[in-house]
């Protein structure tokens, strides 16, 4: 294709064009993955805090205080909003995809580069305006990050409602904004830029989530960006598009006529598209390590490509089944239910695949191939949860409860960021130049995955027991009281867990100065970014265009002199 | 390493099938007509999903180790993938998934589709940051009107909804902080909010739904056992969320005609 003509852009000179406004796909790949390196940190030092909270209520902390039920809430919505969106959506799409999606279909950058710079700094400054709600009176909102309106709509429900839900608004549509250049580059360099002989049934699985996952971003974050435009003009201007007359403290409000359900409607249409842009990534590379490390290739290469598509035009008819309790209307509870329950099944397709791929090979068990199992493992524990939550008969027993918080935690929050994880050991040798230490990246995750399990596992028996979640303390319900030796159980589960995340930062940093030399392709793998040098050149190929002649996945090929075929080897050489 | 990581992936499976199974920690007990319905659901649904589970997991357990890369190993079965296999476990998911959520919506129909039956026991409950009140319409079946204007959280009961007392129809209303419920009679709830959403949760009903403002939202159950239970808020609501709790207490009927018209006659 036309993929040489689209490298308008020279190698840069200079710090500043080199490294911070650079145009090359590869360091602003990595932008991305330190922006959200930094943003997982504070999320999870918020979950820190939250969890002491829980356990503690009166505890005060060195340096943070006494944390009261409104801090607690702002812990809990920037938790959220910031895991959510600079985290799950940032790395693996932003950050991984940028990198290598060009490299894997064998272009030399993204189409739009400098649209792509814009976005990563846009993302940064909606990062920046999120953090700010910290710092200004009032502090953080206390909503939720689903952002329920009126709560959300009114600067009088409560402490944070001032600025800081101002700011926090503000921020998400800046990030709206952000996502879809990213995913106009991201999908325009898919459909264009691919290399002689790169059809699409020979993209990589990864290339297949990217795409994907860009159309849901470019559907979904124009949605989002327009609900939160209006609830800035209800917080602002007096509009009432999602507040009815309402009395807050006997004061009764100037709004009339709105409705909070709509805000609801609009938020879930991109937030439930949401939970896919998070792990489809993930899957992606969950099938491109199971196949690579079990010399083998991947079960079922179609049915995965279609299952993607399926996960991707269904996750738009399902909003609703985050609103069975909501007031909305019981027929159409029936109908989102159904559609729901559909999703559930090219999931399964996915799960049977992994396990086909693992099935008579010669599995190398390396530690992003660790990751890819724990990832596999941890999509089958919080995949099964789904059929409870979405059956509206008993989505009532368990809606809001901390069953929804350990059936979203282990899909879309821990076995995403396994996905991230294990993109990070995999492909560290080809960003870096450098391996990871082995031994440091096994006890990382022994102590992750089992680290998860005790936090989250835990919270289906505590929904099942009708424990709420989003209360600051559990002292006020007398049913819900017992249930704090279990909490208890957790924190503790969460203070190793987390302990053991510095294990990962300690190895990522110090492999970055210190790992031994990668060689280019360390892996044995097939895909085009191990055919180019490590780190890979500015254009990625080194001047020449590879050309593509196999499918991604040929491992174990009878007859072939190696147990790989490089997607750029000749036709011949899997004949003796 | 192929051992420690079926290790661990067993025990990680077979410790949390051992919590559900041994119910240590469980739905509470169910004091409703629709509890019966809602657990059986609950209860196949669980052991479907634990089958997979448990079939998956140790699956996949036992295949990383089976497998695992070494001197002993066998040489890998170069294959694609295998079409017949594709579309059998597609269909079979397909029909479980299915065929469970059809299986539910009957009980879903049966709550949500149909309104109360006649004869049923008004009450209206309004949550407002950080209570809920309860009305009972009194003897003439009519709840009076409110007015926002009224509304004083800090007085309480009529004054805390903005019951206007002008109105006829509001003379016999009453309204109090906890719920009153006669055993084995539907009760025809309307669920209201004042200031933001939140949600009305009783766990043993096995009954939620929030109460939205601008909505009146009208829900049935029948309560079963004369016993108190909890009431939890379910939606965030703002900062005393989490004490924002009631109760209800189901008596018998005398039990329940008599506190009426206590509550009648102490508002007169």
């Amino acid at each position: 294709m036309v993929a040489q003509e689209a490298h308008g852009h020279g190698a840069p000179q200079g710090f500043i064009r080199k490294y911070v406004f650079s145009l090359d796909h590869k360091v602003i790949g990595i932008q991305y993955y330190f922006l959200a390196l930094a943003a997982v940190f504070v999320g999870m030092f918020l979950s820190l805090l939250m969890r002491i909270h829980m356990i503690w209520p009166t505890a005060v902390l060195p340096l943070v205080g006494e944390i009261k039920p409104e801090t607690y809430l702002s812990l809990l919505t920037m938790h959220g909003t910031i895991m959510v969106f600079f985290v799950l959506t940032t790395a693996p799409q932003s950050g991984f995809g940028n990198y290598f999606l060009p490299i894997q279909i064998g272009a030399p950058d993204m189409a739009f580069p400098v649209l792509n710079m814009l976005s990563f700094w846009t993302t940064f400054v909606a990062f920046i305006v999120m953090l700010a709600a910290f710092f200004v009176t009032g502090g953080a909102p206390l909503h939720g990050w689903t952002g329920y309106a009126p709560l959300s709509a009114l600067p009088s429900a409560g402490p944070g409602e001032q600025l800081g839900a101002d700011l926090w608004i503000t921020s998400i549509a800046i990030f709206c904004i952000a996502s879809l250049m990213g995913a106009l580059n991201f999908i325009t360099t898919t459909l264009d830029l691919r290399a002689k002989g790169m059809t699409l049934m020979r993209m990589p699985l990864t290339c297949w989530a990217w795409f994907i996952t860009a159309i849901l971003g470019l559907l979904a974050f124009g949605v989002l960006l327009s609900a939160g435009i209006l609830l800035l003009l209800d917080r602002n201007l007096g509009t009432s598009f999602y507040v009815p007359l309402v009395v807050v403290n006997g004061q009764v409000l100037g709004h009339k006529g709105g409705s909070p359900l709509l805000w609801q409607h609009l938020f879930w249409f991109f937030g439930h598209p949401e939970v896919y842009i998070a792990i489809l990534p993930g899957m992606g590379v969950a099938s491109q390590l199971l196949s690579t490390f079990s010399r083998k290739p991947i079960f079922g290469y179609k049915a995965m490509v279609y299952a993607i598509m399926a996960i991707g035009i269904l996750g738009f008819v399902v909003w609703g089944h985050h609103m069975f309790m909501s007031g909305m209307s019981p027929y159409s509870a029936f109908a989102f239910s159904i559609m729901t329950m559909c999703i559930g099944v090219p999931s399964a397709i996915k799960t049977f695949n992994w396990l086909g791929t693992l099935l008579h090979g010669r599995i190398r068990l390396h530690s992003p191939m660790l990751f890819a199992i724990g990832f596999v493992s941890l999509f089958v524990s919080g995949g099964l949860s789904g059929p409870f939550l979405a059956q509206p008969v008993l989505d009532i027993p368990l809606h809001d409860t901390y069953f929804v918080v350990g059936h979203f935690h282990l899909i879309m929050g821990v076995a995403a960021i396994f996905g991230i994880f294990a993109a990070t050991y995999y492909w560290f040798p080809k960003m870096f130049g450098r391996m990871m230490n082995e031994t440091l990246g096994k006890i990382h995750f022994f102590i992750t995955l089992a680290g998860t399990y005790a936090i989250f596992m835990p919270m289906h028996y505590l929904g099942m027991a009708g424990q709420t979640r989003r209360y600051s303390q559990f002292t006020e319900v007398a049913y819900q009281a017992k249930l704090i030796p279990l909490q208890t159980f957790m924190t503790f589960a969460a203070f190793v867990t987390i302990a053991a995340q510095f294990i990962f930062v300690i190895n990522l940093f110090w492999s970055m100065k210190k790992g031994p030399k990668a060689p280019d392709n360390p892996w044995e793998a097939t895909t085009l970014e191990w055919t180019t040098a490590t780190p890979p050149p500015h254009d990625n190929f080194g001047g020449h265009t590879p050309v593509v002649n196999h499918g991604p996945y040929e491992y174990s090929v009878p007859g072939a002199t190696r147990d790989f075929i490089l997607q750029t080897d000749p036709l011949t050489v899997h004949q003796k | 390493m192929g051992f420690a990581l079926l290790a661990v992936i067993w025990l990680i499976t077979l410790i949390s099938t051992y919590f559900f199974i041994a119910k240590t920690w469980w739905l509470p007990l169910g004091a409703s007509a629709s509890a019966a319905f809602i657990d059986g659901q609950f209860t196949l649904t669980y052991v479907l999903m634990a089958i997979v589970f448990l079939g998956a997991q140790l699956a996949l357990g036992y295949l990383v180790w089976k497998y695992r890369d070494g001197a002993a190993a066998k040489p890998v079965k170069y294959s694609h993938g295998n079409t017949t296999l594709e579309i059998l476990w597609t269909a079979l998911t397909a029909v479980l998934f299915i065929g469970l959520n059809l299986m539910g919506s009957r009980v879903w129909a049966h709550e949500r589709f149909e309104p109360a039956a006649s004869g049923a026991v008004p009450v209206e409950a309004t949550g407002m940051q950080f209570a809920w009140y309860f009305r009972y319409p009194g003897t003439d079946g009519n709840y009076g009107v409110t007015n926002p204007t009224l509304i004083d959280p800090s007085a309480g009961n009529e004054a805390a909804i903005g019951l206007d007392s002008t109105d006829p129809a509001a003379k016999d209303d009453v309204v109090t902080g906890s719920m009153y419920l006669p055993v084995g009679r539907q009760v025809d709830l309307t669920l209201r909010a004042v200031d933001v959403i939140h949600s009305f949760f009783v766990p043993n009903f096995r009954f939620k739904q929030d109460a939205v403002p601008g909505l009146a939202i009208h829900m049935h159950f029948t309560p079963t056992q004369i016993g108190d239970y909890e009431i939890a808020c379910a939606e965030l609501c703002g900062l005393g969320h989490y004490k924002m709790h009631g109760m209800v207490h189901v008596v018998s009927q005398e039990d329940f005609d008599k506190w009426l018209a206590q509550r009648e006659a102490e508002k007169q």
